[in-house]
């Protein structure tokens, strides 16, 4: 006999009582305080986009491209694995990055929890959130800003390591040449987040060719 | 590596259901379901890392069933309750496909439906279920056999599970 696990087919009704039973376990486990890492996910004209939390704040946003369970399981890996779908607790950052997609917002008013960041790159990463709605700095500059003008390359990482990109704008930052750089969500999310704080930003042609 | 709790929930939420549901009335069942994922998830950081969560998360469900039984119904006990009919699943306003099915697991003997439950709906191997059961792994199969022999000939008897010509 086959004595591996059985997966059985939910039917609809099924289905529909689980949905239920879900809402109700996130909502009791809250309650309890048994949830240390919630999240959901969002549509956005840069692909959905993972949204994780602790107590803290928000501690990981990820692109589609970044493979989300593999993120989950990082997650389970370095803070807790008790993490729970939680279509509610992330209602007010959902709707400011629809508001940051929309045009009108230009800053974002959100704890964040860089707990997944060294220090030298938390200060990078914190660094990244004064860089203004349209602008952008160079690689250098924000080593320059920091006072370590010196290490430009450690700047680099701590931008291509951001766990959470958009709300810290790390695509405001570009090579010193005004090249794109690198970005964790593909150079294309990068340019289309530029061209949406300034529709005059054109960096992408140039770097193309 | 711990896979995040929700996959659990994901992977084994029905098999969970489904051995609940044979085991108590749809309210009851709820509950105990309910009661069953949240136990796991204050637990679930030190689970080692090889066992086998189905069945890990099925002795879970069995206690809370046993739970709510004697929270609601002392005088019933699953253990006990041998060759009685089952504790419920009569309400007509559940719109299930498959009531029927559970309706009659529900009506087995005590231990046939246990082991029908763990076995067909909660996916749990002989030797799992005899280590729940504290019984011989042959015990649990025959028990099983007798079970599916069981819903078959009751099953067959109704209109509604005959085979379309």
């Amino acid at each position: 006999m086959n004595e591996k696990n059985y997966r059985p087919q939910a039917t609809a009704a099924e289905m529909q009582a689980l949905d239920a039973l879900h809402g109700q376990l996130v909502e009791r486990a809250r309650a309890f305080e048994l949830v240390d890492v919630a999240y959901r996910v969002v549509d956005s004209p840069v692909g959905s986009l993972l949204l994780a939390s602790t107590d803290a704040g928000l501690v990981r946003v990820a692109f589609e491209s970044e493979g989300h369970d593999r993120i989950l399981e990082l997650l389970s890996e370095k803070l807790s694995p008790r993490i729970l779908r939680d279509k509610t607790s992330l209602d007010g950052t959902a709707r400011q990055l629809d508001e940051y997609f929309a045009g009108t917002r230009h800053s974002f008013e959100l704890p964040v929890d860089l707990q997944l960041s060294t220090e030298f790159r938390r200060q990078v990463q914190l660094e990244l959130g004064h860089i203004e709605y349209g602008q952008t700095r160079s690689y250098a500059q924000l080593a320059q800003q920091i006072g370590k003008p010196k290490a430009v390359r450690a700047v680099g990482s701590a931008c291509a390591t951001n766990p959470i990109p958009i709300v810290l704008p790390c695509h405001r930052v570009l090579r010193t040449d005004g090249s794109l750089g690198g970005y964790l969500g593909g150079l294309q999310a990068k340019t289309e987040l530029l061209k949406l704080e300034n529709p005059d930003f054109a960096g992408s042609a140039a770097t193309l060719f | 590596m711990q896979a995040p709790f929700e996959r659990i929930v994901q992977d084994y939420g029905l098999n969970v259901l489904r051995v609940c549901r044979a085991l108590l009335d749809e309210h009851r069942a709820q509950d105990a379901w309910s009661e069953t994922f949240l136990a796991a998830l204050k637990a679930y950081p030190q689970l080692p890392e090889e066992a086998n969560v189905l069945a890990w998360l099925v002795r879970i469900a069995r206690n809370k069933a046993i739970d709510e039984l004697r929270k609601h119904k002392p005088e019933i006990l699953i253990d006990q309750d041998m060759d009685g009919p089952g504790s419920g699943m009569n309400r007509p306003d559940l719109q299930l496909e498959n009531l029927q099915l559970w309706h009659e697991v529900n009506q087995l003997p005590g231990k046939q439906r246990q082991v029908v439950a763990y076995r067909y709906l909660g996916g749990m191997s002989y030797a799992q279920i005899a280590e729940i059961l504290s019984g011989s792994e042959a015990a649990a199969r025959r028990a099983g056999a007798d079970g599916i022999k069981n819903l078959r000939a009751r099953l067959a008897d109704q209109e509604l599970w005959r085979e379309q010509p």
